[in-house]
């Protein structure tokens, strides 16, 4: 995880990204009744060479945040800057071609292999759409992929079935290789995954970074992991971002109430310093983004609120060099 | 209080399938006292949900079948009762509480429905009274506006309150011996930490015995006194939860703590995984099924596998290598 934060270079810069989901009523006519804003306003760069983490709980619109910078959705409004080109202005065509430089990686090992193709035809597949390889070539470079991530490529033969979970997540991750990214979207990678395994993947995924030289959106919940695999760290809460700041900032001197109770929730396996830790348990649910509560969305929860809370949302800004954090405490 | 509330000896479930036989337990033994919690820890298939739920005798037979053991309650074998006596145990003295908060209510009965039938069968309540005393467990569990929620339909909670009315489903008949069976895995981390308390201070406040089943070593180590680890169908390592953490003989057990990042910890460019993958359990390697994985394996564990041993007072481990010895000898090769 050597980042080449040197240069500084802004790989993937999203401004004011919003992506609202029609919910439509009536019998006849769907006519639209509401939005559900699944992410809401959402701005953060990405260096080259570096990972992004992106915490937060389900139904915050992380996974959405991804897909959006990805356009796999259309967002509703806001910019999406790689290297300078805004994708969502792009045509099909040259956003086809565009996608060669960003991939993804999915959660679910089983879900998004399909069981009917061996793992050395999946893995060929994104070479094929592209035309980067034919013939031999081809099953060549498949299998120096599958010996990238850690497989024996006589296993390309097998079907998904054939393979455990962990392998099946490096299958994945040759997948999202083989088109020589330059951008890698992790979408949960390792959460479905065993403990003796994850450790195996995101050490991969930290080898492979510095082997090609990527960039990572590393979406997450665990925050221990997190901290293990990123440079800068972003929370979301409700489709906003509530902090955004580097790994040793975030988690040192964390000014968000939700980042402080994240933390806080995460279980440290040593009961001697479990005892001693100070705890934040926060009251009640996350609420539904087809509702959110009216200024911070977070007030219901929060332990620190103020009547100002309640009626203005707090915009996110920088309350020192590199960290910015969207509270009225700040 | 004379002798443990739960001694489980030698038990043994096997599932017979046509690939052959998967000792998913296989010849396990511990003991959990009255008003205790213990962690069962282990990875998925090591066994942990099949110990639980053979306990209670819910392995679907066929394949499944508790081919040897003891499973003494309350000094009444379990394994040895009628088809109605087990089912006076199930859900009133022993509850258990499963992963999935979404799959585990029924969907077409409202949550009271649900709350109250155990009450009118175990408690013999009449109706009236089951729906009050339902309401009183929902306001226990924290579910705000319990009395106008109990008409309420699981779908109409989220996955933070279903579990909730599934830890009030399970105290309802007051059980000596709560299974939790991975009870935050499927909640968000926020939610998880308080599901934990709550089931915490609920079994503190009734004297309720808890026997919390999870993959996370981080959850048992606030949770819990004592702490027993699973691989491959067997506890490889038992001791009590501050010697354990403090102290850990099993290559695997050690192998689980340095393989998980941790928050209070400097961070290292590198975790340190454990290799390879878990066994398959319908062909178990001979001797120690850990050995392939193991980094401190030596002749001896390919042939004979070790039995549990006490390496501390009241601390077990299965294995021939003293990890304290081999660990600086190690520590010299990889510099």
């Amino acid at each position: 995880m050597v980042s080449a934060q040197s240069d500084g270079k802004v790989l993937v810069d999203v401004q004011d990204l919003k992506m609202y989901f029609p919910v439509t009523g009536g019998i006849l006519f769907q006519r639209k009744v509401a939005d559900i804003k699944a992410v809401d306003g959402v701005t953060f760069a990405i260096k080259e060479g570096e990972t992004l983490g992106l915490v937060g709980e389900s139904g915050c619109g992380k996974t959405t945040t991804g897909r959006c910078i990805l356009q796999l959705y259309k967002p509703t409004a806001g910019k999406v800057l790689f290297e300078g080109t805004d994708l969502i202005s792009l045509s099909g065509g040259a956003m086809r071609r565009m996608r060669r430089r960003m991939q993804l990686i999915f959660q679910d090992p089983y879900g998004s292999l399909n069981p009917r193709m061996t793992a050395g035809a999946i893995v060929e597949e994104p070479l094929k759409v592209h035309g980067l390889a034919k013939g031999r070539e081809l099953k060549e470079q498949a299998s120096e992929l599958l010996r990238t991530v850690g497989l024996n490529p006589y296993m390309a033969d097998r079907y998904p079935h054939e393979f455990s979970g962990g392998q099946r997540q490096r299958i994945g991750v040759a997948r999202a290789l083989a088109v020589r990214p330059s951008f890698i979207v992790c979408d949960e990678p390792v959460s479905a995954l065993d403990v003796s395994i994850q450790a195996q993947i995101i050490n991969l995924l930290g080898e492979l970074q510095e082997q090609f030289h990527l960039t990572y959106l590393f979406i997450a919940h665990d925050l221990a992991v997190v901290r293990h695999i990123s440079d800068r760290i972003a929370v979301m809460y409700l489709g906003k971002i509530a902090e955004v700041a580097d790994r040793k900032e975030a988690y040192e001197n964390p000014l968000h109430p939700y980042t402080k109770a994240l933390l806080s929730a995460v279980p440290i396996p040593d009961p001697l310093v479990e005892a001693k830790r100070e705890r934040i348990i926060l009251t009640g649910d996350v609420p539904s983004p087809l509702n959110p509560p009216p200024g911070c969305s977070f007030h219901p929860r929060c332990p620190y609120v103020m009547p100002r809370c309640s009626q203005v949302t707090p915009e996110l800004k920088e309350v020192s060099p590199g960290h910015s954090v969207a509270c009225h405490l700040y | 209080m004379s002798g443990p509330l739960l001694q489980v000896k030698g038990l043994s479930t096997h599932f017979f399938t046509q690939e052959g036989v998967v000792k998913a337990v296989d010849d396990i033994t511990y003991n959990l006292a009255e008003g205790e919690t213990m962690g069962l820890v282990g990875e998925s298939g090591c066994g942990k949900s099949v110990s639980a739920l053979s306990i209670l005798r819910l392995i679907p037979n066929p394949p499944g079948r508790i081919v040897a053991g003891e499973v003494l309650f309350q000094g009444q074998d379990l394994l040895q009762m009628g088809d109605d006596e087990i089912r006076q145990v199930r859900g009133h003295r022993i509850a258990i509480i499963f992963q999935e908060p979404m799959t585990s209510l029924n969907p077409v009965l409202t949550v009271g429905r649900q709350i109250s039938e155990a009450l009118e069968l175990h408690l013999k309540m009449d109706h009236k009274r089951a729906l009050e005393r339902s309401v009183e467990l929902l306001n226990m569990v924290g579910i705000p506006d319990a009395g106008r929620r109990i008409k309420d339909y699981p779908h109409q909670f989220s996955g933070g309150m279903r579990q909730r009315v599934m830890i009030a489903m399970a105290l309802s008949c007051d059980p000596k011996l709560l299974i939790a069976d991975e009870p935050t895995t499927a909640l968000d981390v926020t939610i998880q930490a308080q599901i934990l308390e709550l089931i915490k201070n609920l079994a503190r406040e009734t004297g309720t015995a808890v026997m919390i089943i999870t993959h996370n070593l981080g959850v048992v180590a606030r949770y819990a006194d004592w702490v027993n680890v699973m691989y491959a169908g067997k506890i490889i390592e038992s001791a009590q939860a501050g010697e354990l953490y403090a102290a850990p003989r099993h290559p695997y057990t050690l192998g689980l703590l340095a393989s998980v990042p941790r928050l209070d910890q400097p961070r290292k460019t590198k975790l340190a995984p454990i290799e390879g993958l878990p066994p398959d359990l319908s062909a178990l390697p001979p001797g120690c099924s850990f050995r392939p994985r193991c980094p401190y394996a030596v002749d001896r564990c390919a042939v004979e596998e070790p039995p549990l041993l006490e390496v501390a007072p009241g601390h077990t481990a299965a294995c021939w290598v003293d990890v304290r010895v081999a660990k600086k000898t190690a520590g010299v090769v990889h510099g």
